[in-house]
């Protein structure tokens, strides 16, 4: 019982510091790349390669004052930014990073996943709607209309690898993945998925991983140019802090998701030592490629947006799931 | 988790079981205090992050019940699509639209807590009168066995959810229609 109890207060200690180190730092990381692909040096001065500016930037933002305007609604406009960083904490608890290392792996692991992960967007409209400011109304709306539209490929998709995998265990999925490089979920013809669309699979996914954690090109949530900053407009201080980190740790975990969905987890591409590094090693490559997309691309128009969804999108991956369905029954 | 046998003599409070019971409690507690947020708010986006509250409780219950999959199919479908799908109609409304309060229906006051309190009665009366049988476990709880289950024990109610569902929608277009032509 007691060691159970330890295993707990272990597991969420090193849950919450994972998140807020990896949100921490890939600030730093995105705002290098970022001066990198603008050719201009970014945060540098703060410690070797500007190392120090996190945790810098941590002790100010927790140093200023905060700032309720008023009209606001005073518990909602409070209770939104740490509902903005919850469902990643709570995602951390099952999410396998190695054999071994995993606080709890259930059997439902998918789709304790994604149901909380699908609590996030309630963040978005309670800053949006407690703010009392019409921009951060404007964004609220926003990003109700954009989760809901890229939750359900999101969703169908998902369901495409649970039917190849049959089963919803996140550490049962990499245990079939985990021969060799030609049995990821991603390529289509060794392993368990003898189909042909797994790579419209991946892309769909991948795509609706950066709408739905409001990455750019999709982040019309937060739109500077034309809605100073959205939701999270009003907020000064650790409640504008606590946004950032939810943004990034959403991040991590829609990079988690598709490293285990797709590309066989913790085995290494030639089957030699498995292990976590493998899988940090491909989580950090997808993080960087959200990182590249975001400052390669423009952003879209919330029309666009929303047709790309709703016309693209979601018959694209209803097609694909009618298909995957067949080719099982088939093979 | 929870032991199958009947418990004859109140646990410990810190003993395995005693704790289970304050889960229990805290799970019941902050479903009830949901609802009454949830019911008794002025603001409508208030009443939904009390409703928020409300499924979240429930959905610990389920937890509770050993039943992860059903819990988890709460908060995906009562949290992460009813309740957003609830703030996205108050936020096409007028956005401060203030809930109507006062007496409004012959049926608020008296009517109302007399019909309140006899549901109460006669669930209490149900549940302390009944024999409840303790079933060790009727399967492993797998979606396997859910979705067998669905498909052929309980197909009529599975059958029966969508027709309701489609009625639901034919209805939410019909009142879309009325509005449309005005």
């Amino acid at each position: 019982m007691s060691l159970t109890l330890l295993n707990v207060i272990f597991a969420v200690v090193v849950a919450i510091a994972f998140a807020a180190a990896n949100a921490a730092y890939l600030v730093w990381a995105e705002r290098r790349g970022a001066a990198r692909i603008q050719r201009r040096p970014g945060p540098n001065i703060n410690g070797p390669f500007g190392l120090l500016q996190p945790p810098l930037d941590g002790i100010k933002l927790m140093a200023k004052q905060l700032i309720i305007p008023g009209g606001a609604d005073k518990v909602l406009f409070i209770a939104a930014p740490v509902l903005a960083m919850y469902p990643a904490i709570m995602s951390f608890v099952t999410i396998p990073f190695s054999d071994t290392i995993v606080a709890h792996n259930i059997n439902v692991g998918i789709l304790m996943i994604f149901a909380f992960a699908s609590t996030g967007s309630m963040s978005l409209i309670f800053a949006g709607w407690s703010s009392r400011n019409k921009y951060s109304m404007m964004s609220a709306v926003r990003a109700v209309s954009q989760s809901v539209a890229y939750e359900i490929p999101m969703l169908i998709t998902t369901i495409t690898v649970v039917m190849i995998a049959g089963s919803m265990d996140l550490m049962e999925i990499v245990h079939q993945q985990s021969r060799s490089i030609l049995h990821w979920n991603i390529f289509p013809l060794l392993g368990k998925s003898h189909n042909l669309l797994m790579p419209a699979s991946f892309l769909i996914f991948f795509i609706c991983t950066l709408a739905e954690t409001n990455r750019a090109p999709f982040d019309l949530g937060e739109a500077e140019s034309e809605l100073v900053a959205g939701f999270h407009t009003e907020y000064g201080s650790m409640g504008f802090g606590l946004f950032f980190m939810g943004e990034y740790a959403n991040i991590v975990i829609g990079a988690c998701m598709t490293t285990i969905l797709f590309l066989g987890g913790w085995s290494c591409p030639f089957g030699l030592f498995p292990g976590v590094w493998w899988f940090l090693l491909k989580l950090y490559l997808l993080i960087a490629t959200f990182i590249w997309i975001r400052w390669t691309f423009p952003r879209t128009t919330i029309y666009g947006l929303l047709n790309l969804s709703w016309k693209i999108l979601i018959p694209l991956s209803l097609v694909n799931l009618l298909l995957t369905a067949g080719l099982i029954k088939v093979f | 988790m929870i032991s199958s046998t009947p418990i004859a003599a109140p646990p410990a409070l810190f003993s395995a079981d005693g704790l289970v019971g304050v889960i229990f409690l805290v799970m019941i507690g902050v479903t009830i205090i949901g609802g009454f947020i949830a019911c008794n708010s002025e603001r409508l986006v208030r009443a939904v992050a009390g409703l928020i509250v409300c499924f979240v409780g429930v959905a610990g219950l389920y937890y509770f019940l050993n039943s992860p999959f059903v819990a988890m199919m709460q908060v995906l479908i009562y949290v992460g699509a009813v309740a957003v799908t609830i703030s996205f109609a108050i936020m096409l409304a007028a956005p401060e639209e203030q809930k109507k309060i006062g007496v409004s229906g012959p049926l608020v006051g008296p009517f109302g807590f007399g019909t309140a309190a006899l549901i109460a009665g006669g669930f209490s009366v149900l549940a302390i009168r009944t024999e409840w049988p303790v079933i060790a476990k009727i399967n492993d709880g797998s979606i396997k066995k859910i979705g067998i289950q669905l498909l052929t024990d309980y197909s009529m109610v599975f059958e029966l959810i969508s027709i309701v569902l489609l009625i639901a929608i034919i209805g939410a277009l019909v009142i879309a229609r009325v509005e449309r032509k005005n």
